[in-house]
């Protein structure tokens, strides 16, 4: 099948078996390597990217049904050599180790603070239920979380991350 | 800037690693793509044991993109045996381990066949049209079955499905007494058996391998803990010349001990690509991951522990069955022997019996899993004092505070003759019980009991020590293990005053990258920036044993320390010569040397520039400031601490919930805080997960019903409380930068605390033990059972404050 998606800012035509998985055509297809893939059966979020400005386990979805869709990757976040907020308190805080979860962790981040600008270290555990890390028992990275929230006031929303393709987005758009 | 400024060692760098790791510019094995590369795909036993009687793969080599199709009758003449480098005993019983089962299979996820094609789905739609006939077997799972007369055999070829003995007796050893004589002569004896689930270590990045035959020697990429000894070992099964092998370990997502092997899948690959002449890769799934990549723990302990009525201990006899699973892998038979010299922990035994019979089971194999040995060991013995502490009607604490080695009697030779050096365990326990609130907490305990609140409050301790470091060659030695323990650095000082480290130990997340960068930083005088650690590649980095058993930053940060001082003897040589003055008039701070009592000084980098250069050096040195060195340490390092958590206790539905948790952890010094935290953290996580949690489950058929993240219960975020660590500083003695490790810590400590927890809780309802994990199920039974049982008879002594019963032991 042929789709057209919008991935980091840059416009791919491609033709796809109707199984393909989303993340496989980002890894394997677009060289989107940034998104990894941890577990078979949608538990631990490794593969969580932005469908439209929300986050999606792009293990759970089928390349296809990106067609006609805005994809943004761990890939995409930094404009301008500038790290996005959540990136930022996720080094500051110690967030991550091997950092395998860590591309998922931050894409979720994002959303659940579009959706609560202030959470509560309740809130933002809750949050991150879907998404697994092995090696930090979570404590900062909760901490990076709510720190990347007072950093972005008011709020990171979709709108925050759908900058405008810039001229180095040389590769087309719709 | 320089970067002495303010000292490196003991400051709270951020992460070099983490700007790859936050914008997703990562190295990992599976992002590899090379022109003509293939897939490999296995096919797994769905059996735990059977006879292969056939194998039909026409089918599958004949689906579009399939190149080739192998059982493991085709690869058995080149695959060898997976090798087991730890023979605990001389004799000691070791099945041939083959990477592809050629004529049986002995757990379900062993794999049959392998296809390799094109792309990773053809690989994978051929597994399904192989045809694999079963011959069913009996199927070997319990370990008290396994050895009991007339057992069902998983290796019938050997005649038992025992291992191996290992046996350490402190009367024998001429370490302590006999403590047959102690249990005769005992006022106080308590028995218990404690079971050690198995667990899984779920590292998050799924295992890969890459492997390149061409330009006449193999690369292999994997997502490997231990790059050095799989490039020994891949030499060792398959004979293939050591030289022509590279291995590199990319970036790691995690190992935790899961990937301290050499598995079959690498083989396997290497196997394939140098037959086809192309590059493979292979990628497991989690399921391929839960299935075949070797499992922890599992192991019935059965422990006596024997004491005068006032408290102090006189003996501990400890009983272990071991499950090695089918197979003994990389060091799978001495997991359970790095906790033999743990059992007696920080207390004072007179006498010591510590026997371990191996077993085979029809399930994967066993092998490490952080802490490997020493959490099993220090469960064992903090759920025993608890259990102590009851029937001499003592408070926990004080029982424990009674018998250990106190700060003045360091250093101290234990029962099992390894020599503490330092340590103060009354300092970590006093400052844990005031972060915790000890007293205020055991004061609502009472008050929750008496009110028969629905909802009760547990206390649980674990006053910890492990052996990390690992570890003296000459010990590995003595316990037959088949390698050294020691690091190897390098430093190469660049003609630009840049500095390259080459490590031998291979990180895959406790970011060596900026700590070592630290060590040669506060060594050197250079700015931290300005460091390169270089690692995980055998090209680049020859020589190493890898990174497990909080071994990295007390032996290879050790070796750094030691490569600095000898770039610094040499450089203080030919500063001596540049400023023509006598070297012992040459003084080195903050990467200048100057001349005492002069104006006179020369950096650092200028003197490794004249070396670079080599115009003017004194007679008989060698161009260059490059130097290296090979650390092997004389003894281990004994990081300890105390660990406290209260648990509310559902009593009507069983459920557990962490209130609050307090680590106070003495690793000796510490080169960066930030990253020792945060092992800290991860460790109590997998600790707690253990304790409440996870479990690797199988039917009575041998197959893991536990094989996805939905049934294996990771935790998440919302599952984990917020931990409250702290740290006190008794520096080790056994290396030049005072640290001790911290890998493991959490995880072998915090088990029992969350334990002891829950039964402390409800242990005035007659309960005195709870399998782990500690489920609602298991907690509800427990207390149901225990309501039934009646009022215990042994007065309730974790009970807070008041409970110190005068009356206090049982019958
Ligand atoms: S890969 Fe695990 S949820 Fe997508
Ligand atoms: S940092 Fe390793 S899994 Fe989260």
């Amino acid at each position: 099948m042929r789709i057209t998606v919008s991935v980091d800012g840059v416009s791919y035509t491609d033709e796809v078996e109707p199984r393909m998985l989303l993340v496989h055509y980002l890894r394997e297809r677009l060289g989107k390597t940034g998104t990894v893939v941890g577990c078979d059966t949608s538990n631990c979020g490794a593969c969580t990217v932005h469908l439209d400005g929300h986050s999606v386990k792009s293990c759970s979805m089928f390349a296809v049904q990106a067609d006609r869709h805005e994809v943004t990757t761990i890939e995409g976040l930094a404009r301008d050599g500038q790290l996005h907020p959540v990136q930022k308190a996720f080094h500051e805080n110690h967030a991550l180790q091997c950092g395998f979860c860590t591309p998922g962790m931050i894409m979720q981040s994002i959303d659940l603070l579009a959706d609560d600008p202030d959470p509560s270290e309740e809130t933002v555990r809750h949050g991150l239920e879907g998404n697994l890390c092995r090696c930090t028992g979570y404590q900062n990275i909760v901490k990076a979380v709510r720190d990347a929230a007072h950093q972005m006031r008011p709020g990171a929303g979709p709108e925050a991350e759908q900058v405008a393709p810039s001229p180095s987005h040389a590769g087309g758009g719709e | 800037m320089t970067a002495t400024a303010e000292p490196e060692i003991g400051r709270a760098r951020l992460r070099k690693e983490d700007a790859r790791l936050i914008t997703g510019d990562t190295r990992w094995t599976d992002n590899i793509q090379m022109a003509g590369m293939l897939h490999m795909a296995v096919l797994r036993s769905p059996m735990a044991h059977a006879k292969i009687t056939g194998i039909d793969v026409t089918a599958a080599a004949a689906m579009p993109g399939v190149l080739l199709v192998l059982t493991g009758e085709d690869v058995a003449a080149e695959q060898g045996s997976l090798p087991c480098a730890w023979p605990i005993t001389e004799d000691m019983l070791a099945p041939p381990a083959p990477s592809l089962a050629v004529d049986e299979v002995n757990f379900a996820g062993e794999g049959v066949a392998v296809v390799i094609a094109r792309s990773d789905y053809e690989a994978h739609d051929a597994l399904a049209a192989i045809d694999v006939e079963y011959d069913e077997l009996p199927v070997v799972l319990d370990m008290e079955a396994a050895v009991a007369d007339g057992a069902d055999l998983v290796h019938p070829d050997l005649g038992t499905n025992k291992s191996a003995t290992w046996v350490f007796d402190s009367a024998e050893a001429g370490t302590g007494a006999d403590v047959d004589q102690a249990i005769a002569d005992a006022e106080v004896t308590v028995t218990r058996t404690f079971r050690q689930q198995r667990l899984i270590p779920a590292f998050m990045e799924p295992r890969s391998v890459v492997v390149d035959p061409g330009g006449g020697s193999i690369t292999m990429w994997s997502a490997t803990q231990v790059p050095h000894i799989l490039r020994w070992m891949l030499a060792a099964v398959l004979g293939i010349p050591e030289h022509k092998v590279r291995v590199i370990a990319p970036d790691v997502g995690g190992g935790f001990g899961g990937k301290l092997q050499v598995t079959p899948e690498e083989v396997l690959t290497l196997l394939v690509a140098r037959r086809l002449g192309k590059p493979v890769k292979w990628t497991e799934s989690r399921t391929e991951s839960m299935l075949s990549a070797h499992h922890g723990r599992d192991q019935i302990q059965q422990l006596t522990v024997t004491a005068r009525r006032d408290g102090t201990v006189t003996g501990l006899k400890v009983d272990l069955l071991a499950d090695m699973g089918a197979y003994l892998r990389l060091v799978t038979p001495g997991v359970p022997i790095l906790g033999a010299f743990m059992f007696n922990a920080i207390y004072k035994f007179p006498a010591y019996r510590f026997t371990c019979v191996n077993v085979f089971t029809n399930k994967v194999p066993t092998d490490a899993y952080r802490g490997a040995g020493r959490p099993e060991a220090t469960f064992a013995i903090e759920r025993l004092m608890d259990e102590l502490a009851v029937e001499l009607g003592m408070e926990p604490m004080e029982l424990r505070r009674k018998n250990w080695i106190k700060h003045e009697e360091f250093p101290f030779t234990t029962v099992c003759g390894l020599t503490y050096d330092s340590g103060n365990y009354e300092a970590a326990t006093d400052r844990a019980m005031e972060l915790f609130g000890y007293d205020e907490l055991r004061q609502e305990q009472a008050r929750r009991r008496e009110s028969g609140d629905p909802v009760q409050l547990g206390i649980g301790i674990s006053t910890f020590t492990e052996m990390c470091g690992l570890a003296p060659s000459r010990v590995l030695g003595s316990l037959r293990y088949g390698a050294g323990g020691w690091e190897h650095a390098a430093i190469r000082m660049l003609p630009t005053g840049k500095v390259e480290l080459i490590t031998g130990t291979s990180p895959h997340g406790q970011g060596h990258e900026t700590a070592w960068s630290q060590i040669v930083a506060d060594r050197l005088g250079v700015p931290f920036e300005d460091v390169e650690v270089l690692h995980g590649d055998t090209q680049s980095s020859h020589k190493g044993m890898d990174s497990y058993g909080s071994r990295s930053l007390a032996v290879g940060g050790t070796a750094i320390v030691l490569a600095a001082d000898k770039v610094l003897a040499k450089a203080r040589t030919l500063a001596a010569h540049l400023m023509e003055c006598s070297e012992s008039d040459v003084e080195f701070a903050s990467g200048q040397f100057s001349v005492r009592g002069t104006g006179t000084s020369t950096a650092l980098g200028d003197v490794v520039l004249a070396a670079h250069v080599a115009h003017n050096l004194p007679d008989g040195m060698e161009p260059g400031m490059d130097a290296e060195c090979t650390f092997d340490p004389t003894n281990f390092s004994f990081p300890h601490g105390t660990h406290l958590c209260a648990t509310e206790v559902d009593t009507e539905t069983g459920a557990v919930k962490i209130r609050s948790y307090v680590c106070v952890d003495d690793i000796g010094e510490v080169v960066n805080p930030l990253i020792v935290e945060g092992q800290v953290h991860g460790g109590l996580a997998q600790g707690i997960a253990q304790a409440l949690f996870e479990e690797a489950v199988h039917d009575e058929s041998g197959t893991l019903t536990t094989a996805t993240l939905a049934d294996y219960l990771l935790p998440s975020a919302a599952d984990l409380p917020h931990f409250t660590t702290d740290r006190t500083v008794t520096p080790a003695d056994s290396n030049p930068l005072g640290v001790k490790g911290v890998g493991e810590a959490g995880t072998i400590a915090s088990t029992p605390a969350v334990v002891n927890a829950v039964i402390d809780a409800v242990r005035h309802l007659g309960v005195d033990d709870v399998e782990m994990p500690c489920t609602p199920m298991r907690v509800w039974k427990a207390v149901h059972q225990g309501k039934e049982r009646g009022v215990p008879t042994t007065p309730v002594a974790a009970g807070g404050l008041g409970s110190i019963d005068a009356q206090g032991g049982a019958e």
